[in-house]
């Protein structure tokens, strides 16, 4: 199962086996992992999901859908490094892959 | 800073507000007991796909907030199918109607709201469902399963998405609203004329300025519908959604201070008018961003306040309160408000109405109080952020699409 690497607002990394299948959010609500809040519950809706990715990384995931572009553009932080972690759908390709979660999610 | 903190901590409840209360409780490093006692026989559940998604299957992995086994590896105890009768804030105790007494450090209500009854005879024909909880779903979902017409009393948000759904599925679907416009309560009359004319465009019939007065059914079952003005709509199917009253019984039996109509008030961290008794979710009166306390009844709302909760148990820094807002999926338009709509205000219109994106800024002396949108999530966002910072529109600028919403929110 890959592991996937959280850098949380505090500093602190967790690394946890996030089943295939699931989004970078599910694998941080899974484990109550602070910094994501997923008020939607994970239907791209509420952008308070927000991870930075780096760009070897993001290309692991899915290209972001138009949905996810509007609503990351005027979150407080957002770079070109900004998803969704809702829509980062984990593939076994993506073991190792490190995610920084901002203390701006709510 | 926060610091660990230790006791009991009781939750009476079991939907969103509480499952994240308790999860963020753990988060924030609490050693003591956490118990949870939920009326309702399910773990949390994910409440909004309920009206939004019934025609689909219920329960499956996607219906739970937390599995099972969360609760366990975090050490909460969920005591579910109980139901708490009493609260006794002298002896920080409750009772419950198995006849349990269960003392506590905290005690946290967070017991929701149930679905407004209709007062008129027939209400309690078989037919006759509100929505609220997931077995309530299962019923409508067997009904909608069975091709049934439907008749939605009430035009409000959770009326309209049942009624999307019935009508997505070929349906015949009529909406009663007692006021002369939909969405009367919560939306501005342009959106509600907007969301109006995409149901009508969609087949469903829409009759507003028209009361219950009666349903009449055939051996216990419902048939028809009678309105004030003597006609009469056919139903085989009746969905009650008329609005929700605070379950604050707990609250006012214990003597803590309520709303005057309903709901227990409680302070940006929570706290309610007892010792040692927080309140969450969609039973609290509670501060907000932009005007006066009020009853707030979104997941955003439930989920801040179980971090306010939280924040006041730990001693970290309160934070001030955030924008309220909502999400409602109708028809093929996915709908977001933000702020309170609330006269006095002006409207601006950034897209057309019958386009496919629409957004509504409403403004007072210049300064952002709501925003409407439908399939704009750009607009959503960034009218979002003006109305945190109260950034001052000018509201030319905003109905002009050549003017970048950038230049608008991040000027």
């Amino acid at each position: 199962m890959p592991q996937i690497t959280y850098v949380l607002p505090d500093g602190r990394e967790e690394t946890v086996d996030v089943p295939t299948g699931q989004s970078v959010m599910d694998g941080s609500v899974r484990n109550n992992l602070p910094g994501i809040v997923a008020e939607c519950g994970g239907s791209c809706s509420c952008a308070t999901c927000h991870v930075f990715v780096d760009p070897e990384a993001a290309s692991l995931f899915d290209e972001p859908i138009d949905e996810e572009v509007d609503l990351v553009e005027f979150l407080e932080g957002a770079c070109d490094r900004s998803r969704l972690s809702c829509q980062l759908i984990v593939s076994d390709a993506c073991a190792g892959v490190r995610v920084v979660v901002p203390a701006t999610n709510g | 800073m926060s610091a660990p903190t230790a006791g009991r901590v009781l939750v009476v409840g079991g939907g969103t507000a509480a499952s994240t209360f308790v999860s963020l409780l753990r988060q924030a490093g609490h050693q003591g007991e956490i118990v949870v006692v939920g009326a309702e026989r399910h773990l949390p559940y994910h409440r909004p796909p309920l009206s939004k998604k019934f025609g689909d299957p219920l329960v499956g992995p996607d219906t739970w907030l937390r599995e099972a086994g969360f609760y366990d590896e975090q050490g909460i105890t969920m005591c579910l199918a109980e139901t708490v009768t009493e609260l006794d804030p002298k002896a920080f105790t409750v009772t419950t109607d198995l006849g349990r007494v269960l003392s506590y450090d905290t005690v946290v209500l967070a017991t929701g709201a149930r679905p407004r009854q209709l007062a008129v005879p027939g209400a309690h024909l078989r037919g006759v469902l509100s929505l609220r909880t997931l077995d309530d779903a299962e019923l409508l979902r067997e009904a909608v399963l069975a091709g049934s017409g439907m008749v939605v009393v009430g035009g409000g948000y959770v009326g309209l998405e049942v009624a999307s759904v019935a009508r997505s599925r070929g349906l015949p679907v009529s909406v009663l609203e007692r006021e002369n416009r939909l969405l009367a309560r919560v939306a501005s009359p342009t959106f509600g004329d907007v969301l109006e004319s995409r149901h009508r465009e969609r087949g469903t019939r829409i009759l507003t300025g028209t009361e219950v007065i009666a349903i009449e059914g055939d051996q216990g079952r419902v048939r028809r519908v009678y309105l004030d003005d003597d006609s009469c709509v056919a139903a085989d199917l009746v969905v009650v959604g008329v609005g929700a009253v605070p379950c604050d019984e707990l609250a006012s039996a214990a003597g803590i201070e309520c709303g005057s109509a309903g709901g227990i008030v409680v302070d940006a961290g929570a706290r309610t008018s007892a010792p040692g008794v927080l309140a969450i979710g969609d039973v609290t009166v509670r501060p907000r961003h932009g005007g006066p306390p009020m009853r707030l009844e979104s997941i955003p709302s439930a989920m801040e306040q179980a971090r306010q909760a939280v924040a006041m148990l730990t001693g970290a820094e309160p934070t001030t309160c955030e924008v309220p807002w909502f999400w409602s999926d109708q028809l093929d338009l996915k709908i977001k408000i933000a702020g309170i709509v609330e006269q006095p205000y002006e409207t601006s219109l950034r897209g057309a109405p019958g386009g496919a994106s629409i957004a509504l800024l409403h403004h007072r002396d210049g300064i952002p109080v709501a925003v409407e949108t439908a399939n704009a999530n750009a607009d959503f966002m960034a009218a979002r952020r003006m109305l945190a910072s109260a950034t001052p529109v000018d509201p030319r600028r905003w109905a002009d699409r050549d003017v970048s919403l950038r230049e608008l929110a991040l000027a």
